[in-house]
């Protein structure tokens, strides 16, 4: 089962994301934003980094690249899509996720560790989680705040301490059916030890179990 | 033809930027400020000769791309 690991002009934690997957015994490939073709891949991670420039609003312009129409098809079947930092405001932006992010409350750059609480774990991204379990991953976001007029959206984790003002204190949400799932802190940051936490491998575990063969 | 769109964000929806220049021009001694909110004014050159038309289109391009519905409206006039 493979995953593919989307690359718009300007991701930059790609590597990251597939080294982490790897290391799970997942296998991952890259993938240019202009593929049109994801009919091998039974999964799709959009990394973190930056997309076109994220000119207008970040993702704005990302959602619109040739790859976009195959990640809602492959979404739309019921496999795992799974949108770190940048690539949650990409799905945002597309509609496939419910919201918008904006500015930090506080207008700062946030590059730090953070500590989420398991809210739900029926989402792709926190299946192997335990209900209430605290993991401790980074966060490196400008535009992390995450806004929602409604009040209907499914929350997968959220922030014991809220640096971001984000509603809720939502650091991940999924759509109603689970499968596609937006994360702002970067789980394949905290994935060995070395990297100061491997917190987030039961993310990505979860996200490579949620795998199904096309 | 000349268009301006003007994409402001709704009163709803928090304005951090806004906050916090507001927040600046108070420290500068400006007391009676009671919000800021900063939007954005896009200026386009399109080719056509109906404005009614070209309006429609902008508006179009607002709802594709322009403006994000979840947090923003928009409005264009059509200039000369």
């Amino acid at each position: 089962m493979r995953t593919a690991v989307v690359v718009f002009p300007g991701t930059n934690c790609e590597h990251d994301v597939v080294h982490a997957l790897r290391s799970l015994g997942g296998d991952a490939e890259l993938v240019w934003h202009r593929e049109t073709d994801l009919s091998d891949f039974d999964g799709v991670i959009l990394p973190g980094g930056f997309a076109h420039g994220d000119y207008l609003r970040t993702g704005a312009i990302a959602r619109f690249s040739p790859v976009m129409a195959e990640v809602r098809r492959v979404a739309d079947e019921g496999a795992p899509v799974l949108g770190i930092c940048n690539g949650f405001q990409v799905l945002c932006e597309a509609g496939m996720l419910p919201g918008a992010l904006i500015a930090n409350r506080d207008l700062a750059f946030i590059c730090r560790f953070v500590e989420v609480e398991v809210t739900d774990t029926s989402t792709i991204l926190t299946r192997n989680a335990e209900l209430g379990q605290r993991i401790r991953i980074p966060l490196n976001s400008y535009e992390g705040n995450w806004v929602h007029p409604g009040s209907d959206a499914r929350v997968a984790l959220t922030y014991i301490d809220n640096p971001n003002g984000s509603q809720g204190s939502a650091a991940a949400v999924s759509n109603p059916e689970g499968n596609v799932v937006g994360v702002m802190p970067h789980p394949e940051r905290a994935s060995d030890e070395l990297l100061g936490s491997s917190d987030g491998l039961v993310l990505l575990e979860s996200f490579l179990q949620s795998l199904v063969p096309a | 033809m000349r268009v301006s769109v003007e994409i402001t964000r709704r009163p709803e929806i928090a304005d951090p930027e806004g906050t916090n220049i507001m927040r600046a021009l108070t420290d500068l001694g400006h007391r009676d400020i009671e919000s800021v909110r900063v939007d954005r004014i896009l200026h386009l050159d399109i080719r056509g000769d109906d404005p009614d038309q070209v309006k429609l289109r902008v508006e179009e391009m607002c709802r594709q791309l322009l403006a994000n519905p979840v947090l923003e409206d928009f409005r264009v006039e059509v200039g000369e």
